[in-house]
């Protein structure tokens, strides 16, 4: 098969890691639409801010961001499972049939 | 008691087996895998055995089963599995058979190999040929060509001034050479590639230079017949002169290994010979193709059998070794075996040996017969497949003795729940139990599937452990508020900030009082606050006070558990003494001193703490609480430090000094009854035994019946009460040592779950931190394009993706031409910290 560019083992590594990046991503972002409070540390925020409501809103951008950054993350972990899993396939019909 | 408490009661049994029906019987015995057989004949060696026929017989079918197994593993044939059940062992009379086909298959299988072999030989013998004479005509093809250098050189060597070169060797062929001038000798051979160097160096040495080689690579590996391994390969060909340099030259083709084939002189023979080597290749190939072709097909037979025959094989053998052990009737009509049986399937063996009987078709019935004995019985502990991982975890520290307490069903909550505290996270432990779940689940498809990896056998055999711990650790990732290294804020933290905004904008850091209204005065509902993962400061010190009480309080309830565990011990075995001067000094020693130091802990954190709603009683305040450790060691040194906290007690509670002093006093008035107590009572009971048989023996003395008999006895039993004091003190020393290291050695639980925490925390900044700031740029970089358009400034967007920020207020900074304009040469992480920090509007000076 011309499109067969992964083998056996490599393909299903890629599939394990998808997986996990679109649940773990999906998670975070999820998280970070929420605001928690955990993952506070976690926003790229700069320092001198002169009153607290710019501070504020500074956070709350941060969080909206991040969390579409996540999900376009897992969106990308979506296309590399769609990729690897069709690789995963090839592979698997192929040993069948031999 | 229940099975699993203590290991199986063991019966010596004597068992009677007619000669024919005992095969049968035995093989019975061995699927039931109940029975432990003694060895009746220990002083007859294993040669001069009744069975050794048998064995040796097995012996030889494995080994052409091994022989097949190799040939089969060399042509990747994949080997069937049993399908279903293992096959029973087979009747002895269907092992000629298998011994004939064995014999066959191995007879067949040699025989093609043999001519495989001879063929391959021929096959790359042609080969060579064909290589040699396609090269060699190269060769001759620049010699007739003329004006080649090598034409030259070889002339030059061979026919200039032949003295100086050959000296006294040559002189008998000068009047030959002039016909030999044209048409110098050569041989032509084939030699391994690696071999070429030395080859060279030493023709030109021995041959001082008079002979001329000339060589190419064969550029194809061509294969090893006896090896099958492939080998590259060079044809050369050597020019020389006269009768002794063709001896020598032949000499070091052999010391070389090389293989020399007859080449043509005329180039139209050399063609004839290539055509007809050609058409042999060609004939050869069919031959070893169908060859090939019926190897293959006596494999792929066999390959469907070859584990079955295996398994056969190996039971057949196992029955005639066990037959082996058995003591022979004087009358060779049965044999006798002695077995230790576990006394609860008494029944299925008798059935086990009936079904023997019956399937051997012998008339006489076997006979099972209970024996008394005052051997120690093997341990023998009943498991299934969830108890056998836990038992084999135990197996590994030793066996313990007949009926003894079996630590094994604790096992199954301990040995998760230490791995758990030093685990302790939810989304570890959530992972880890989907791996173990998943292994359980699966269980009997995964069995099937017999993998070989040794790492996913120890995963397999202990699935149901690996599931264990993943449950107990989301449990303790719970208490630690830690999932992957982040924490969940169910309950609603109990801390406040109540500071004002100024305060907030300014400070750094800022702390939280407990003895103030900071803190709500009621503690989070369940596990550690998730405020505290907040707390750069000191999330580490407070989180190590913490799991170091935690790990001290679990190990001594750990260590007070497993010695009240050898009460039910010392009370079985009606050891009245042992409980009196072994159990109960011993808890005591475990209780006063490191129970003692657990209670302070607790004592610590109940008494010590904010007090609402004044905050004004320091004495119970934190400030006052004191270092456990610091009090006990001062306990076991009987010292006293002098408060330096003005206003604080210098006690925990009142009468804590004369109390400590009276619990190590205590303590250390055990170890003596531990050292001395059992061996004194020891030897008085044998005192007192000694009397009453030194009163007997000299009645019986007096009689004139015994005599000497005292004598040997007291030796023995002088020997005996040294051993009882070496093997008492060193039980005690390994105790008391034992139970000071094991406190600190359950430290480690700290350490480790220290460990475990860090390295998470460590990730989740190294690893997906990182990622989500350089995610960043993905999302801002066609705001900073925007921006920079409308700007028009000189600044490349290169660089203004790194000092752009996602937040629109920060976007004014991001291409403040004249601000980095100047520092145009310094790197564009200046930059980035510069609009990282800098305010709001753009300003020159932060650049």
């Amino acid at each position: 098969m011309a499109c067969k560019f992964c083998g056996p083992k490599l393909s299903l590594v890629g599939v394990v890691l998808s997986v996990w990046g679109i649940i773990q991503l999906t998670l975070m972002g999820v998280f970070y639409a929420i605001k928690s409070v955990a993952l506070l540390e976690d926003l790229p925020l700069g320092g001198g801010h002169a009153d607290i409501n710019e501070f504020i809103g500074e956070v709350e951008t941060g969080y909206t961001q991040n969390s579409h950054n996540c999900w376009i993350a897992a969106l990308l972990y979506v296309i590399t499972l769609v990729i690897s899993g069709h690789q995963f396939w090839l592979n698997n019909r192929s040993s069948v049939s031999m | 008691m229940g099975s699993l408490f203590r290991s199986e009661e063991m019966t010596l049994c004597q068992l009677f087996l007619q000669s024919e029906a005992a095969y049968a019987c035995v093989s019975e015995l061995g699927e039931l895998g109940l029975v432990q057989f003694r060895d009746l004949n220990p002083d007859v060696n294993a040669f001069q055995r009744k069975f050794v026929n048998e064995v040796r017989r097995c012996d030889e079918m494995e080994r052409k089963l091994r022989y097949l197994e190799k040939e089969i593993r060399r042509d990747g044939i994949p080997m069937l599995e049993i399908p279903g059940e293992v096959p029973e062992a087979p009747q002895p009379r269907e092992m000629i058979d298998l011994e004939a086909t064995f014999e066959k298959l191995e007879n067949e299988l040699r025989e093609v190999n043999q001519n495989a072999e001879a063929l391959k030989r021929n096959y790359l013998e042609l080969t060579e040929l064909k290589h040699i004479l396609r090269k060699t005509q190269v060769f001759f093809d620049e010699h007739e060509g003329g004006a080649s250098t090598t034409e030259s050189m070889t002339r030059a060597l061979i026919s200039d001034d032949p003295n100086k070169h050959m000296g006294q060797v040559q002189l008998g062929f000068r009047d030959k050479q002039e016909s030999l001038e044209f048409l110098p000798c050569f041989v032509a051979g084939v030699i391994l590639r690696e071999r070429i160097p030395a080859f060279e160096r030493m023709l030109w040495r021995a041959c001082r230079g008079n002979v001329f080689l000339r060589q190419a690579e064969i550029d194809t590996p061509l294969e090893d017949p006896s090896s099958s391994d492939q080998v590259y390969k060079s044809v050369f060909i050597i020019f020389f002169q006269g009768d002794q340099l063709k001896t020598r030259v032949k000499k070091i083709c052999e010391g070389f290994r090389a293989t020399l084939y007859p080449c043509p002189e005329a180039p139209a023979d050399r063609r004839e010979m290539a055509m007809g080597v050609m058409t042999r290749i060609e004939d050869l190939n069919t031959v070893l193709g169908q060859t090939q072709d019926h190897r293959h097909r006596v494999l792929v037979a066999a390959a469907k059998n070859i584990k079955n025959w295996f398994v056969k094989v190996r039971k057949i053998k196992a029955i005639y070794h066990t037959l082996n052990l058995f003591n022979l009737d004087v009358t060779q009509k049965c044999l006798i075996a002695e077995c230790w049986v576990p006394a609860l399937d008494l029944e299925t063996i008798q059935l086990a040996l009936r079904r023997g009987t019956e399937r051997s078709g012998s008339s006489v019935p076997p006979i099972l017969n209970r024996m008394e004995t005052l051997e120690d019985p093997p341990t023998y502990n009943r498991t299934n497949k969830f108890t056998s991982a836990f038992q084999n975890l135990i197996y590994a520290y030793g066996v313990a003795t007949y009926r003894e307490v079996n630590p094994a069903p604790y096992t199954i909550i301990t040995f998760p729940f230490l791995f758990a505290v030093m685990f302790g996270d939810l989304g570890h432990g959530a992972i880890m139990a989907v791996f173990g779940f998943w292994m359980c689940y699966k269980e009997k498809p995964l069995q099937a599937k017999k993998i070989d990896s040794e790492i996913w056998n120890i995963f397999f055999g202990g699935r149901y452990i690996v599931l264990l711990m993943g449950l107990f650790s989301m449990y303790t990732g719970l208490i630690y508020n830690d999932i992957f290294s982040k924490s969940l804020n169910i309950f609603g933290s109990s801390w406040r900030q109540n500071y004002n905004e100024s305060t907030l904008t300014t400070a750094k850091s800022l702390q939280l009082n407990p003895d103030s209204m900071d803190y709500l005065q009621h503690p989070y509902p369940f596990g550690i606050d998730p405020v505290w993962q907040l707390a750069e400061a000191n999330k580490i010190i407070f989180m190590n006070a913490y799991k170091m009480k935690i790990s001290i309080i679990i190990g001594v309830f750990h260590m007070l558990f497993g010695v009240c565990l050898s009460l039910w011990n010392h009370l079985y075995f009606k050891r009245r003494i042992s409980v009196y001067v072994e159990f109960i000094p011993q808890i005591l020693f475990l209780l006063l001193l490191f129970f003692y130091m657990v209670l302070l802990m607790f004592i610590k954190w109940t008494s010590y703490g904010p007090s609402p709603p004044n905050f004004d009683d320091v004495r119970t305040s934190g400030y006052c609480a004191p270092s456990i450790l610091i009090t006990f060691i001062n306990m076991m040194l009987f010292k006293t430090d002098p408060n330096m906290r003005t206003d604080c007690d210098d006690t925990m509670f009142a009468g804590q000094m004369g109390l400590q002093k009276f619990f190590v006093i205590a303590a250390l008035m055990c170890v003596p009854v531990m050292l001395f107590g059992k061996p004194y009572f020891i030897m008085k009971e044998q005192k007192a035994r000694a009397s009453q048989g030194h009163q007997s023996i000299e009645a019986s003395a007096e009689n004139g019946t015994a005599g000497g008999a005292p004598v040997p006895a007291s030796a023995h039993h002088d020997e005996d009460i040294t051993e009882v004091f070496i093997h008492q003190a060193i039980h005690t020393i390994e105790y008391v040592l034992g139970s000071v290291s094991h406190t600190a050695s359950y430290l480690r639980l700290w350490a480790l779950s220290l460990a475990h925490a860090q390295l998470a925390e460590v990730a989740w900044n190294m690893l997906l931190r990182k990622g989500i700031s350089t995610l960043i740029i993905i999302h801002t970089l066609s705001t900073c394009r925007a921006a920079c358009r409308t700007r028009r400034r000189t600044c490349a967007c290169g660089r203004c993706r790194w000092r752009t920020r996602s937040s629109p207020r920060s976007r004014g900074t991001c291409c403040s031409g004249k601000a980095c304009s100047p520092r145009a040469t310094r790197a564009a992480s200046t930059c980035t910290w510069c609009s990282r920090a800098g305010p709001p509007s753009p300003s020159p000076s932060w650049c």
